[in-house]
């Protein structure tokens, strides 16, 4: 019987951060898919308050929120690492990646919001994007972590990944890689990551279901 | 105009090297961090920002953000209240542990200072402070069911949040130290002795702590400031009606 258990759901970066930490560090885990619109009731009975996924289950014991919940990972399976070890570049590291967690939320309304609204998004995400460039990506490192992926590198992978899935589904380009070296290089090292590359959801298909998402969200609002 | 002090009790015993606080005198992240190196005995020195005129200093600091508080240590700042105290956790974990030593609990923790944080969860008490009328109305039911999700899943029987000694999740929660300021200035009661005796108790023991006590915003600084910055709001709100 599996010691750790997840919940997910297939399209959620939140999700994901969580897949690729267990993978790096070579974890086993049993994964429970969830219907976001049909929550089973053991995921409830986990989480009652916040309901959402993801959430661990290590021993019986539930923790919620991506990155606390990559934090403990790290904190009991220290191998692979996914945090500097000096206290200084930790701090800084995470300020990153709460700088990506307090973005993350907004930026992913990209796609549901019009006008003004949407406007207020965009300039989130350009923020965000000018952030990463100026200060975040300096020494031209190949990711945050260094010469490999930690969890600063995790905390950004909607920039990475769901960006171009939020402008197809809202029809709006709001990246262009040649204002962003920096972050394009490394969007293009974040992807080659083998562990990361065989662990992403495909485009397509949820450029499909936000689209739905999109129009049922329209038409109950004119409704 | 940028003030300096000089706080010392029986220095820690760890190399502390040179430590700066970058503050305000009324915010409860700044607090935070002073009281964090207050119970740890560390000596520090503050600066504080008047934030309408933020110093050279604060913009080289924290370039990203400009807000305060900002950790100098050795030269080096770091910014995030909560990223904060997790640095000085580790650089000086003694005396006065702030986070558990289990894994598990130490995630507890992360998660709710995280969830207090979470802008979502501090609007209702901003809105209770300069909001009117029906927004008002629908803040303060908010405030109040986020006080009772902190009163009874996250402090229940336990003197502190940190249990029997002041820990990371108290200081983050030390805003309710001095919430009555608000209540008193807006003449409505939520955070009342009878609703949530459990909190009311955990404020007194908080405000009683040395290290606290000697460390909180002077209340008739914070009612005549807090006072005009409410009218100040409601002047400019649309929705503007007799407070």
């Amino acid at each position: 019987m599996a010691v750790v258990k997840l919940f997910g759901a297939w399209l959620s970066p939140y999700v994901y951060k969580v897949i690729w930490a267990l993978k790096l560090k070579g974890i086993p885990y049993e994964y429970i898919e969830e219907d976001l619109s049909n929550k089973s009731p053991l995921l409830l009975q986990y989480n009652p308050i916040h309901k959402k996924v993801p959430v661990l289950v290590h021993d019986g014991k539930p923790i919620y929120e991506s990155t606390v919940i990559l934090r403990y990972i790290d904190e009991i399976w220290p191998q692979n690492p996914l945090l500097p070890a000096n206290p200084y570049d930790r701090a800084v590291a995470l300020f990153w990646i709460k700088f990506a967690d307090d973005k993350n939320p907004i930026i992913a309304k990209l796609y549901q919001t019009e006008g003004e609204e949407q406007q207020a998004v965009v300039n989130e995400w350009l923020e965000m994007l000018e952030a990463m460039e100026e200060h975040a990506l300096i020494g031209g490192k190949k990711f945050f972590g260094g010469d490999e992926i930690n969890m600063v590198d995790i905390a950004f992978c909607m920039v990475a990944h769901w960006l171009g899935v939020f402008e197809d589904t809202a029809g709006l380009k709001v990246f262009e890689p040649h204002k962003f070296p920096q972050v394009s290089s490394w969007i293009q090292n974040f992807k080659s990551v083998p562990i990361i590359k065989d662990n992403l959801p495909d485009t397509d298909k949820i450029v499909a279901y936000l689209k739905r998402r999109k129009e049922m969200l329209l038409t109950s609002k004119s409704n | 105009m940028a003030g300096k002090q000089k706080h010392t009790r029986t220095k820690n015993q760890l190399k502390m090297g040179e430590v700066k606080v970058l503050g305000s005198w009324s915010s409860p992240y700044g607090l935070r961090v002073q009281w964090a190196l207050g119970l740890k005995s560390v000596e520090y020195e503050y600066i504080d920002e008047d934030l309408l005129n933020k110093s050279q200093m604060l913009l080289k600091y924290n370039p990203v953000h400009k807000k305060i508080p900002v950790l100098v240590h050795n030269g080096k700042p770091i910014a995030e209240s909560a990223v904060i105290l997790e640095y000085i956790e580790e650089t000086w974990p003694q005396p006065h542990p702030l986070l558990p030593k289990d894994p598990y609990e130490r995630a507890m923790v992360r998660f709710w200072i995280n969830f207090l944080d979470n802008k979502d969860k501090v609007a209702p008490f901003i809105t209770f402070f300069i909001g009117v009328g029906e927004e008002h109305k629908k803040a303060v039911n908010e405030a109040k069911e986020l006080l009772k999700l902190y009163e009874e899943q996250v402090l229940g029987e336990k003197k502190y949040f940190g249990g029997e000694e002041i820990g990371m999740l108290d200081l983050a929660m030390g805003w309710m130290a001095y919430f009555g300021v608000i209540e008193e200035i807006v003449h409505v009661k939520i955070l009342d002795a009878e609703t949530f005796p459990r909190l009311h108790a955990w404020i007194q023991n908080f405000r009683a702590h040395p290290v606290i006590k000697n460390n909180l915003p002077d209340h008739d600084r914070l009612l005549q400031n807090y006072t005009e910055k409410r009218q100040r709001f409601l002047a400019y709100s649309p929705h503007a009606e007799n407070a």
